[in-house]
């Protein structure tokens, strides 16, 4: 075993809105190669720990850091820029593009060339493009669509386009991918496809964290899980840990589920 | 020291009648989120109706107010019959164009029908101004003050102490929840339109006498309606009143001291400089969270 | 197929002087063709990036002065006995030099609407047109304000070799503007399908997720911003050295309502679009002339505005290409959709 490297440090993150506290003293780590979920109870404050680890929010107190570089101040295009992308859990797509020109817009960092050589079609941006749409067309296989690649995005159904929504993520070239609740509707076949999706962008080197709701695919999917309640973490470790720690129990069911 | 006062008297007056303007733009821009390039054709639309009932019907002055009011609440009810309501649910830049479609027509159709020169609408008053001291102003823009005012208090109390202003506040905060609540959106926002406008055409009918008549003007008032709302702040009544006399002060001071050709610019340039600085407006009431 | 129907469309179009001897319709095609370079510019902002800019027409105008003045000189005193002088220079470096400074001005803008966005950017962009055409008017030391910039040359184009090409007829104007308008048309295509259209078009659909995936906003509006302007200044320019005479009036709104028309009823987000709005809406003018007085006419294109975004929200072309291929069987190509055009032969 590999020793653990930590990638994503959230330290002492606390946030307040007006006086309501939302988060306050959060720290953990996420390592290098690890999937970890985020859960806890609704209005735990799941969603606004995403928020501000993914730089749309700003912290109160604390800071977020990605590989020794801290997010502070950083904005959503730069945070992307040092490898950190996060997907979204309603518009998760370009409804009136289709699956290809999704993907070809989130392969804009790697397809950057200068402006008078794309104007001028010079050789050099134009194997620039030929890759970028080779690389459209392998993401859309990756996620099951290859033959759909030309079809509406908004066309599909609600889980095919979470899957181009992670697609277009993983255009983006992360070396960790954020996922805000992956598969909040999905169907059971449809959240199994998505695990498979999930370990096998890990096993390409990618850090996953992921906020969820579905307690079974969190289970089966995480190394650690991250509990959070009344925006602090009350629990921390592996699903079997978790699986039977009184106070995740609590915090779910109530006082006296923990002693059923 | 008495060239400052009269500039105070004239920002008084000036003021007023701006208010009346920003007060109609920034409670259909709030209430509605439409913006509505026909607001400077209701200003002409009301300076018209004073001439046509004044010069050409030959009524009275002080009647020929409110009929100009009137006739401006009437054509806002029908633009928003005819032309939002179809447009509701379409995306803000479409009923923006709209807007510019039914301005460049309804325009064109002044220049039309009255042709290009400059007409003027007699009035009753005494040439003669009243002179207080330093000050002199004449009995017309007195009157048009002591009008404005009127106006404006009465549009207080129908915001703020009728029904149908309650639903109107309601609307503005939460469209969604009002209409839950059982609001009817349907007579909200054509009301919320035909009010706005006929104010805008009670401030054309006020100054139309004072200036003179011709198809362009609502442009110049339409820009200043803008700047009024953007410096009050959206829905922001009393912000409009203030933006209104701010406005008022700027181009006073402007022309007075700078250059009276940049008199008209005092408004776009507030505009600028204000966006610039506080994107959402000096005085705005809610900012927007997540 | 389309690079044929492209090809085939300029060749008929230059081809026009060749057998349009009527100079008043050559005229109202030059003007037209001037317009339409300022339309193809603004529907960069406005079709491809969803910034409505409803300023542009300082754009133009801005190139249009810089251009006449940069080819008369000028003579203006700055505080006090202090004077600012510069010598006639030639209208072609006035050209290149109105591309420059309108582009300049672009980018102001450009770093403006990243902090004011939506109905306020409106706003903003129509009152920094407004404040240009009274400096325009006001500042007579430079402008010669309502009494007008006249006697500007027209362009020479130098030729190695050869002594240098006068652009002074109607026929060699209008083969300029031809060549401009294709370059511009080739340009905004180029940029359309590139990573940058992409970015643009991002931003548009859905700002956030576009951010998350790395678009930077500010850099990508203020590119379209100065593009779009740069080419407008363009167009002004020749605009400037064809009319050869040009007042504070080229600033007027109704210029960029005129644009804005143009775009809106051929087609925002479509490359084809503001030329056929174009072609429509400044031609239709020379036909109506006979018929309708001008303020007529105007109240008909407020109305045809009006008709067009209740029936054709999406602008004549799309409209069209989508009853196309409805009819071929095919899926209507989505809105805007200029990247995969080139692959759609690939295997899936």
């Amino acid at each position: 075993m590999t020793t653990a490297v930590p990638a994503l440090k959230v330290e002492h993150v606390a946030i307040h809105f007006g006086g309501l506290v939302a988060l306050s003293d959060l720290n953990f780590t996420v390592d290098e190669g690890e999937i970890v979920s985020l859960i806890g109870p609704n209005g735990a404050g799941k969603t606004t720990a995403f928020n501000i680890v993914t730089g749309f929010l700003a912290p109160t107190h604390g800071s977020v850091s990605y590989r020794g570089t801290p997010l502070d101040g950083l904005k959503p295009h730069q945070i992307a820029d040092i490898g950190l992308v996060r997907t979204f859990q309603r518009t998760s797509v370009f409804p009136n593009d289709t699956i290809y020109d999704n993907l070809l817009i989130g392969l804009h960092r790697q397809s950057r060339v200068h402006l008078p050589e794309a104007l001028l079609g010079l050789p050099r941006a134009r194997l620039t493009e030929r890759k970028v749409r080779e690389r459209a067309h392998e993401l859309a296989e990756w996620v099951g669509l290859g033959r759909r690649i030309h079809d509406l995005a908004g066309s599909l159904s609600y889980g095919e386009q979470r899957l181009v929504g992670v697609a277009l993520a993983l255009a983006a070239g992360p070396s960790m991918l954020l996922l805000d609740e992956p598969v909040s509707g999905m169907n059971a076949s449809e959240t199994h496809t998505f695990v498979e999706l999930i370990r096998n962008i890990r096993s390409r080197g990618v850090t996953i964290l992921l906020v969820e709701h579905d307690m079974p695919m969190v289970m089966s999917v995480s190394d650690r899980i991250v509990v959070l309640n009344y925006g602090r973490i009350i629990a921390e470790g592996p699903p079997d840990t978790i699986r039977n720690d009184p106070a995740v129990i609590e915090a779910y069911l109530g006082k006296a589920a923990v002693h059923a | 020291m008495s060239e400052f006062l009269q500039h105070l008297v004239n920002m008084l007056v000036l003021g007023g009648t701006y208010a009346l303007l920003g007060i109609g733009l920034t409670l259909i821009f709030g209430i509605m989120n439409v913006v509505n390039f026909t607001h400077g054709v209701l200003y002409t639309f009301g300076a018209y109706m004073m001439f046509i009932v004044v010069q050409q019907l030959g009524m009275n002055f002080f009647l020929a107010l409110p009929v100009a009011v009137v006739a401006g609440w009437a054509l806002g009810a029908i633009i928003e019959l005819t032309l939002l309501r179809p447009l509701r649910g379409s995306d803000i830049d479409t009923t923006m164009l709209v807007m510019i479609g039914a301005w460049i027509a309804m325009q064109s159709g002044a220049l039309w029908i009255w042709g290009g020169v400059a007409k003027s609408v007699a009035t009753p008053f005494p040439e003669a101004p009243l002179v207080i001291g330093p000050v002199s102003v004449s009995w017309l823009r007195l009157f048009v003050l002591a009008a404005a005012a009127l106006l404006i208090v009465a549009t207080y109390l129908l915001i703020n102490r009728t029904k149908l202003g309650c639903a109107m506040r309601a609307t503005f905060q939460d469209h969604d929840t009002a209409s839950l609540m059982g609001v009817n959106v349907d007579l909200i926002y054509p009301s919320t339109f035909a009010i706005g406008s006929s104010l805008a055409a009670a401030a054309g009918a006020l100054l139309g006498p004072v200036y003179v008549i011709f198809p362009q003007m609502g442009d110049l008032a339409a820009v200043k309606a803008f700047a009024i709302v953007i410096l009050g702040g959206l829905g922001n009544i009393t912000g409009a009143v203030i933006g209104g006399f701010i406005l008022a002060l700027a181009e006073e001071l402007g022309a007075g001291y700078v250059s009276s050709g940049y008199r008209d610019a005092m408004g776009f340039l507030i505009i600028i400089a204000v966006l610039i600085a506080r994107p959402t407006g000096l005085f705005a009431r809610s900012e927007r969270v997540g | 197929m389309k690079l044929i129907a492209t090809l085939v469309s300029i060749a008929a179009l230059a081809s026009v002087p060749l057998w349009l001897r009527d100079p008043y319709l050559m005229n109202a095609l030059i003007t037209t063709g001037i317009f339409i370079i300022g339309a193809m510019s603004l529907n960069l902002l406005l079709g491809f990036t969803g910034q409505l800019s409803l300023g542009h027409v300082a754009f133009f105008g801005i190139g249009a002065y810089t251009s006449a003045l940069t080819s008369l000189g000028f003579d203006i005193g700055v505080f006090g006995d202090f004077h600012i002088v510069h010598e006639p220079w030639p209208p072609i470096a006035g050209f290149f030099l109105a591309i420059v400074v309108a582009g300049l001005c672009g980018y102001l803008v450009g770093r403006l609407s990243f902090r004011v966005r939506g109905a306020y950017f409106v706003i903003v962009t129509i009152s920094f047109a407004e404040v240009v055409r009274l400096v325009a008017l006001n500042w007579i030391e430079l402008t010669q304000g309502p009494l007008a910039l006249n006697n500007i040359r027209s362009i020479a184009i130098p030729l190695p070799g050869l002594s240098e090409l006068v652009i002074r007829t109607k026929l060699h104007n209008y083969y300029l503007v031809l060549t401009v308008a294709v370059i511009a048309y080739v340009l905004i295509a180029r940029l359309v399908r590139s990573h940058f259209g992409r970015a643009m078009r991002g931003l548009m659909e859905n700002e956030t997720l576009a951010v998350s995936v790395g678009i930077d906003v500010t850099r990508t509006l203020t590119l379209a911003a100065v593009i779009s302007a740069a080419i407008a200044g363009a167009a002004g320019s020749l605009y400037a050295h064809y009319i050869r005479i040009i007042d504070p009036d080229i600033f007027a709104f109704i210029n960029t309502v005129t644009m804005v028309i143009m775009v809106i009823s051929g087609g925002k987000g479509s490359l084809a679009g503001p030329i056929v709005g174009g072609l429509i809406f400044g031609l239709m003018p020379v036909f109506l002339r006979p018929i309708m007085a001008p303020e007529a006419q105007w109240i008909a294109y407020g109305g045809v505005l009006i008709v067009i975004l209740f029936l054709l929200p999406r602008g004549i072309v799309p409209s069209f290409s989508r009853l196309l291929s409805k009819q071929r069987g095919q899926a209507p190509a989505p809105d805007g959709m200029a990247f995969a055009k080139n692959d759609a032969k690939e295997p899936a």
